[in-house]
Order: structure tokens, then sequence, then C-alpha cells
């Protein structure tokens, strides 16, 4: 668009921008280098700042050589390993079930979409009722079938599964959405071709629908590996990280070291280590990304 | 059998199944109901029981007089701190996307590609020194410092930046030449012209700080103050064997945002596709 360069747009463009400019640097670019910061010294915040103590790398050391890192690290990865497969299936399932043209579609759109609206809290609620061991819905609905279901979130190797059930539940319809939105944009030239060689469903689904929605497959997996180090709510309210340290994760442990031990520079160096890990799995999806996938479409 | 009948059947056959799969999906929905409208000795009685023998409303009725809580000012604060955050983030994102779309300056793409890339800093490692510097700024315990970190939302200005890209140009220059200020074109034209934008928008930013936990738990220490979720998430320890209240306070907690929703449901079919979810 033609503007003139005056000082009025020259005014505007900076009053416009100011409130996020502002926002960005002081709740952002700031904190992101002051948590780098905190994180080489000791501190705790109901003390006055100057009682801070410079220790350099010790946190970082304490991270490393303590088995805690390695317990968040393996519990993470355990969700990932059961959770990102499930999560991509169900929702791929979901979307190519709503990208049929058929009566009532809205109404299953609404209805899957119901757990996606309910906040965590409520979502982590329900779910440790259904899980709860003796009264709980799932168990009661095991034992219909003969089988004797574990105390979920009361056991070590079964807590976590329970939080992959409830995440499952809580997320296939936010990615089934954007699956269906690939799905709508696949040519439909393409299955009248394949029709006509006498392609059936799987076929078609399996040789032109996947390569051509790799793309978004492979975005998914990345925003789930991203968002899998994150998970917090879930495991907050389900399980707190217990039993013993079974769902210990790392936000959980930011949150506590920060707000529960007062350690706000240990807290820092955990959330630089967490930074680190999410700039990486960024990168490579930045840099591999041409490689792995399929883009003509 | 004629190919007639086989597609029935077939059609028949998807329709079970999906509906199958929905109600898996909604049965946590109909067991939180059905828990909710029990008295506390039905909750461990077995077999389950999905209609109570005694339907009764008391759990609602004792949510809302929880001792030490204020549940009907929890409703409100949460009504009120979603509300202005999102005037708050929608109204900032969509002047900042404007400059971006429509006016060139020096240095824009730079600009625009920092905030892009602010999107991969996660909220929980800027939440130690945000929480340090609203202490600073003695705005710990207080709305004000809960709400204004979200007066940048890179989300918002890459959604609103998109679809105000895609608005004709045409519509600003006969404003300009009328002789139109910048702020009168934003406001008379481009803003009327984003409507489907600025709703998806103002829904995400509604249900993200509706259902937000983390950041008011840390910010608000003050229990009057307290939003839904908080009062939720402490009710779970505190009475964690209650599930009829615990049921009953989470039903009152989801309805306004399935009401959100489907009041905006239409404006959100568009938004997912202008939203541009590209690899």
């Amino acid at each position: 668009m033609y503007i003139k360069n005056n000082a009025q747009k020259k005014i505007t463009v900076f009053l416009f921008l100011l409130p996020s400019v502002a926002g960005l640097i002081v709740f952002n670019v700031v904190p992101i280098i002051s948590a780098l910061g905190l994180s080489f010294f000791r501190y705790d915040i109901l003390k006055p700042i100057e009682d801070m103590t410079y220790i350099g790398l010790s946190h970082y050391r304490t991270l490393l050589s303590s088995g805690e890192l390695r317990a968040v690290l393996t519990n993470t990865l355990y969700y990932m390993v059961m959770y990102i497969p499930i999560i991509i299936v169900v929702s791929l399932l979901l979307a190519s079930m709503l990208s049929r043209k058929f009566k009532g579609v809205t109404v299953y759109k609404v209805l899957f979409y119901l757990p996606v609206l309910t906040s965590w809290v409520a979502g982590a609620l329900i779910w440790k009722w259904i899980l709860n061991g003796e009264y709980g819905l799932l168990n009661q609905f095991l034992a219909f079938f003969g089988i004797q279901g574990p105390s979920w979130l009361t056991n070590r190797v079964w807590a976590m599964p329970g939080i992959v059930l409830a995440s499952i539940w809580k997320d296939s319809g936010h990615f089934a959405l954007i699956f269906l939105a690939a799905l709508i944009g696949v040519n439909k030239s393409y299955y009248e071709a394949a029709e006509i060689d006498g392609a059936g469903t799987w076929k078609k689904f399996s040789r032109i629908t996947l390569p051509l929605i790799s793309p978004i497959i492979f975005l998914v997996i990345i925003i789930n590996i991203i968002a899998g180090f994150q998970i917090f709510e879930s495991i907050f309210i389900m399980t707190g990280g217990g039993p013993g340290n079974a769902t210990i994760v790392i936000v959980e442990r930011i949150y506590k070291n920060a707000f529960k031990f007062y350690r706000m520079g240990y807290a820092a160096a955990y959330s630089w280590v967490l930074f680190i890990i999410i700039f990486v799995v960024t990168y490579i999806q930045f840099k591999f990304k041409k490689r792995w996938v399929n883009y003509d479409s | 059998m004629t190919l007639d009948k086989k597609k029935k059947i077939k059609k028949i056959l998807f329709y079970v199944i999906i509906s199958i799969i929905a109600l898996l999906v909604i049965v946590p929905f109909l067991w939180m109901i059905s828990t909710s409208l029990k008295g506390r000795e039905a909750l461990r009685t077995l077999p389950i029981r999905w209609i109570p023998k005694d339907i009764t409303l008391d759990a609602y009725k004792e949510v809302i007089n929880i001792p030490n809580f204020s549940f009907t000012r929890a409703v409100f604060n949460s009504f009120y701190l979603s509300i202005v955050t999102t005037f708050v983030s929608v109204m900032s994102s969509a002047m900042a996307a404007f400059i971006f779309a429509k006016i060139p300056f020096k240095g824009r793409n730079v600009l625009f590609s920092i905030f892009l890339a602010t999107m991969m800093i996660p909220g929980s490692v800027t939440m130690i020194p945000n929480y340090i510097i609203l202490k600073h700024l003695h705005l710990l315990n207080t709305f004000t410092g809960l709400i204004i970190p979200f007066i940048f939302n890179a989300f918002g200005v890459f959604l609103l930046r998109q679809h105000m890209a895609s608005i004709d140009d045409a519509y600003f220059e006969a404003a300009a030449i009328d002789g139109a200020s910048l702020v009168q074109i934003f406001f008379k034209v481009m803003l009327p012209l984003s409507k489907p934008a600025l709703a998806v928008l103002a829904f995400f930013v509604f249900a993200g700080t509706w259902n937000s936990y983390l950041w008011p738990l840390i910010v608000l220490t003050d229990r009057a103050k307290y939003t839904l979720q908080l009062v939720l998430g402490t009710m779970s320890t505190r009475f964690g064997n209650y599930e009829h209240l615990l049921m009953a306070g989470s039903i009152i907690s989801i309805i306004p945002i399935i009401l959100a929703y489907i009041i905006i449901q239409h404006f959100l079919e568009e938004g997912l596709n202008l939203g541009g979810i590209e690899g």
C-alpha cells in the first residue's frame, strides 16, 4: 500500500508496535537472558536480592551428576514413546472420518473437540477419578472382562500410561482438526485417478494420502516432541510427580524448585536445559524437514 | 447383494464406528455429570450406577459454598481476567499485525522474524525471571501483573498479519485518498474487515486464559483473587476424596468455554484455514 513517508507515519508505526515490542523485550528477551544469568547463582526468592551468591556452573554440575535429571528425561521419553504414535494414529483416524461428507459431521466435530476445550485441571480431575484403582470407571470396565486393572496413578509402572491415556483423550481432537485441514487440501483428482486404476480404501490412504500429508505429520510429531518436554498440568494434578519419582518431569521440577524449595537459581538452570533441548529439536526441524518428507503437492 | 444395498450397509457401519468413538470421547463427561449428581455415600458403591439412585444437586450447592474459598468470586475473577487479557492481547496484536501487513518500514522483516522466533521460547523458561520482574514492579498477587506479559502475543500477531495481508490494498487507498489517517484506517477499515480472524484469536486467548493454571498459580497468593482453575486445583489436594464436589466444580468451569466455542464455531473453521497451517 502506498503511504506517504512522513512524520505522521513514523509516529503511528512506533506507537502501534510499542505494546508488542515492549512486551517482547520486558517479558521475553530480558527473561530468557536473565534466566541464564540466574542459573549461575544461588538465589532464594524469600531473601533480599543482595544475598545472591555466584556459584558458576555448580547448578549444572549438580543437575548432570544427580540421578534426577536422568529420571526426568527417562520419564519424559517413556511418555513420548507411548503418546506420540498413539496421538498420530488416533487423530489421523478421527480426521479421515471427519473428512467424509456425511450428515451430522459438525456434531461429531464438536464432540471430538470437547476435551480440547476442557481445562487440564478439570480434565486431570476427571481422569484421576476414572483411573481410581478400586472405584474408577476404567478398572470397573476392565473387570467386566475379568481383567484386574492396576491402581494406575499410584503404581510406578502404570502412572505414566495413565497420564498418556488422559492426554490422548484431551489432545486428539486438536490434532484431528489440523490433519483434517491437511486432508481437505489433498487434490481430489489423485483419488479419482487411483479409483480408475482399481485402488481400494487402504491403498488410496497409504499411497496417496499418507505421502501427501507427510509434511503435516512431521510437523505434528515435532510439535508433540516440543510439547512433550513441557507437560505439566496433567502430571501436577494427577500424580504430582509420584509415586516416588516415577512421573517427575522438567516443568514440574522447575516449579517445585523455584516455588516450593525456593531454589530459583537451580530452577533457572533446569529451565535453560529445557530451552536448549527445544532449541535443538526446532533446529533439527528446520534443517532436515526437506530431506525427510515429500513436499510436492 | 445389490450395489445400492452394499452402499447402505457401509454407511450404517460408518455411523456405528464413528458413534462408538464419539461415545468413548464423551464417556468421561457423562461420568463427570453422573458423579456430580451423587451424594457422598454413593461415590464408593459397587457396581457402578450411571444414574444415581438419589439424584441430588447437593454437590453443586456445597461447592459454591465451600469453606475457605469463594467459589462465586473465583468465577467472577476468571471472567474478569479472561476478558481483560483477551482485549489487551488482541488489541496489541492487531496493531502490530496491521503494521507488519501493510506499512513498510526499515527493519520490518527482521523484527517480524524475531517475533516469530519467540514462539519457540517455552513459557516455563521465562516464568522465573518474569516472576522476579513482577516482584520488583510490586505487581505480584495482582491481576495487572498476571495480564501484562500477554500484551505480547507472537502467535496473535502472526495469525492476524496473515489475514490482514490478504485484504486488498484498494480498501485502504480509497480511505487514504479521502484523507484518512493511519489510525483512522486501522479502526474504520482494517478492524471491521478482520472480524473473523479477530474472533478466532479472541476465542483462543479467552480459552487459554480461562484454562490457564501454572502462571496464575505462581502470581496469585491471595485466595480472594484465585481463579476457578486455582480453586479446583487446590480443592483436588484438600478434598481429594470428595469426587462429587470436584466433578461439580469442573462442570461449572467447562460450561462457559463450551458456550463460547459453540458461538464462535463458524469463525473457527474459517480461521483454521486462514491461520495457514503448513509445514
